[in-house]
C-alpha cells in the first residue's frame, strides 16, 4: 500500500460528523440527518493534521487508485472494499474540442470506472469500507441503477449480503449488471423518489447499511476522488470549468469540495474556476431553480426522460448544487433527449468514448453552456463522463446507424461498400 | 379545527402524539398554536427569521407550502397540515 510513515494507529483525520446547517458535532456512526433542525451530516475533517502529512509527494507515491487521497476520506482504518477503484483516464479530448467550438477539453473517463464502469464504485468502496468497520452484514441501496451495480458487486467482493432497491424500469444492462452478482434486486413500481422514501424506512426499521441513507455522510465523500483525480492529473491545477450531470446533486457538490480542499492544503494553487451542472430537460429541478433565480427546488414529480440515471424528482442536494454553481459562477443547462443521444454519438465519435445517458447530458449540455458563453470558447473545461454506454444500450438503439449487409464476396463488397464509399469521399 | 401530523423526530415534544390540532387560518397562526401547546416546537421547526427550516417541509393537503405562499398560506378548518423531514438520498 502506501510507503508513507503514517503509523497504522495513528489519530484518524475525521472525528466527526457535522450539520451542514447549524455545525452540531455528532459521532460518526451511521446517521445522516441533524436531530435538532433535520439538516444533512458530513463528515468533519481535521485539515491542520491532514496539511501536515499529505503532500503531492507523498499522494504521488501510491498506487494509482482513489485511495492514495486517503486522508481526505472518512473511514478510520485501511479501506478494505474497493481498493482498486478509481484513478481513471483524463484524456484530452482535441477533435471534440473543436466539434464544440472551445479551445482545450479534457474528459475524465469514469465509464472505464473499476469493476462496474461507473463512478460509483468511488462512493461505494468508502461506504463499504466504513460499513465494515461499524459491524454491517447487511448493506442496501436506492439507485437508478449504476448505484445498485456498484453496491451488488462490491458487497459480493467483501462477502456481505445486499439489497438494492430500484425504479421497476430501468434499463436491462443495469438490471442485469445488478442481478449477476447474486444481491437482492428489489424492482419498486414507482419512480426514484418512491424507492428513496421506502429504503429511508427501511433503514430506520432494520438497522441495514443504506449507502445513500444511513452511511451517505460517508459515501457522499468518495465522489471528491473524481476531483482530486482530476486536479493532480492536470499536473496539479483546478480545471477553469468542469461540467458535471446532476441527479441529487451530491457529485457536483464533493467535486467543489475536492477543489477547495487542494486549494486549503496547498496542493493547487488557488486559482478562480467554475462548476456547471447539467441535467435532462425531463426532470431539472435543479436547473431550473438555478435558471429561475432561485434556491428553492420545486420537485417534478414524475420524471419524463430516457436518462433514468438522473430522473430524481425530489434532488438531496439540490439546494447546495446552486449554491455552488452560484458561488463559481458556474451555470446549469438542461438538455432535451434527442440532444442527450447526439452527444452520446458526439463523445463516441470524435474521442471514442462510449458512454452512458448521463454522458450523452454532459456533453450535450457542454455545448449549449459553450454556445451560449457561460463557457468562454478560449477557456478550458473538463467534462465528467460517469457511466458506460453499454448499460443505456435502449438509448440509441436504432439511432447510430446499422450495419451493411452483404455476402461473402469481394464483389458484392466493391459494390455495396468500397466504391460507394471511395466517391463519398471524393464528393 | 386544522390537524396537524408530528414526524417522529419531534414526537417527544408533542408527548407522542402524532396528530394534534392546532388553530389557526394561516400556517403561521397555526405554527403559533403549536409552540403554545407545545413549547420548543417551532424553533425545530422554524429559524430565527421565522421561516421553514431548508429540510423541513410542511405540506397543506399534500400542497408544499414553499409553493403557496409559505407562512401566509391560508388554513381552513377542515385542512389536514404535515410537517416532514426532507429525504435525504440519491
Amino acid at each position: 500500500m502506501e510507503k508513507g510513515n503514517i503509523p497504522m494507529q495513528s489519530k484518524p483525520f475525521f472525528s466527526n460528523l457535522k450539520c451542514r446547517e447549524c455545525g452540531r458535532l455528532y459521532p460518526k456512526q451511521a446517521i445522516h440527518v441533524c436531530d435538532f433542525d433535520f439538516g444533512p451530516l458530513e463528515a468533519a475533517y481535521d485539515y491542520e493534521a491532514i496539511g501536515r502529512v499529505l503532500t503531492r509527494q507523498r499522494i504521488e507515491s501510491r498506487p494509482h487508485t482513489m485511495w492514495r487521497y486517503r486522508e481526505l476520506l472518512p473511514i478510520d482504518g485501511e479501506p478494505t472494499v474497493g481498493t482498486e477503484v478509481g484513478f481513471t483516464p483524463l484524456i484530452k479530448a482535441d477533435r471534440l474540442a473543436k466539434l464544440l467550438g472551445i479551445r482545450e477539453l479534457w474528459i475524465k473517463n469514469d465509464t472505464v470506472n473499476y469493476p462496474t464502469l461507473s463512478f460509483k464504485d468511488r462512493v461505494v468502496s468508502v461506504a463499504l469500507s466504513r460499513a465494515r468497520e461499524l459491524g454491517f452484514t447487511v448493506v442496501a441501496c436506492a439507485s437508478t441503477g449504476n448505484l445498485a451495480n456498484s453496491v451488488a458487486a462490491n458487497a459480493a467482493s467483501a462477502g456481505l449480503k445486499s439489497y438494492v432497491l430500484i425504479p421497476a424500469d430501468l434499463e436491462q444492462g443495469k438490471v442485469l449488471g445488478s442481478l449477476i452478482y447474486g444481491t437482492q434486486v428489489i424492482a419498486i413500481q414507482g419512480a426514484y423518489d418512491q424507492v428513496n422514501r421506502l429504503c429511508s424506512e427501511i433503514a430506520g426499521k432494520y438497522g441495514w447499511g443504506f449507502v445513500n441513507v444511513n452511511l451517505r455522510p460517508y459515501y457522499a465523500e468518495g465522489s471528491k476522488s473524481m476531483g482530486f483525480e482530476i486536479c493532480e492529473q492536470l499536473g496539479w491545477r483546478i480545471p477553469q470549468h468542469t461540467v458535471i450531470p446532476m441527479a441529487s446533486g451530491s457529485l457536483l457538490t464533493k467535486i467543489h469540495k475536492s477543489y477547495k480542499e487542494f486549494a486549503q492544503l496547498g496542493l493547487v494553487e488557488n486559482t478562480p474556476f467554475s462548476v456547471h451542472g447539467t441535467q435532462a430537460t425531463g426532470c431539472a429541478p435543479i436547473s431550473h431553480a438555478l435558471k429561475r433565480g432561485t434556491d428553492i427546488v420545486k420537485p417534478v414529480p414524475k420524471p419524463d426522460t430516457i436518462v433514468k440515471s438522473l430522473a430524481i424528482g425530489t434532488p438531496a442536494d439540490g439546494y447546495y448544487a446552486i449554491h455552488s454553481m452560484r458561488q463559481t459562477g458556474g451555470s446549469a443547462e438542461d438538455v432535451s433527449d434527442e440532444e442527450v443521444v447526439e452527444g452520446i454519438r458526439m463523445l463516441a465519435e470524435y474521442a471514442g468514448i462510449f458512454a452512458e445517458t448521463a454522458g450523452g447530458v454532459t456533453v450535450a449540455g457542454a455545448k449549449k453552456l459553450i454556445a451560449s458563453g457561460h463557457i468562454g470558447k478560449d477557456d478550458s473545461a473538463v467534462l465528467c463522463i460517469t457511466g458506460h454506454g453499454l448499460k443505456t444500450q435502449e438509448a440509441i438503439i436504432g439511432k447510430c446507424g446499422a450495419p451493411r449487409l452483404i455476402a461473402p464476396n469481394i464483389r458484392e463488397f466493391e459494390e455495396k461498400v468500397y466504391a460507394p464509399d471511395l466517391a463519398a469521399a471524393a464528393f | 379545527m386544522p390537524t396537524v401530523r408530528i414526524p417522529t423526530p419531534l414526537r417527544k415534544l408533542t408527548g407522542e402524539l402524532e396528530v394534534v390540532e392546532a388553530a389557526g387560518t394561516t400556517i403561521a397562526e397555526v405554527l403559533h398554536s403549536l409552540e403554545q401547546a407545545f413549547p420548543g416546537l417551532n424553533e425545530r421547526i422554524c429559524d430565527e427569521s421565522g421561516n421553514v427550516r431548508r429540510f423541513v417541509n410542511v405540506f397543506v393537503n399534500d400542497e408544499d407550502i414553499r409553493f403557496l405562499e409559505e407562512a401566509a398560506t391560508p388554513v381552513k378548518p377542515t385542512d389536514e397540515i404535515s410537517i416532514v423531514p426532507a429525504i435525504a438520498g440519491g
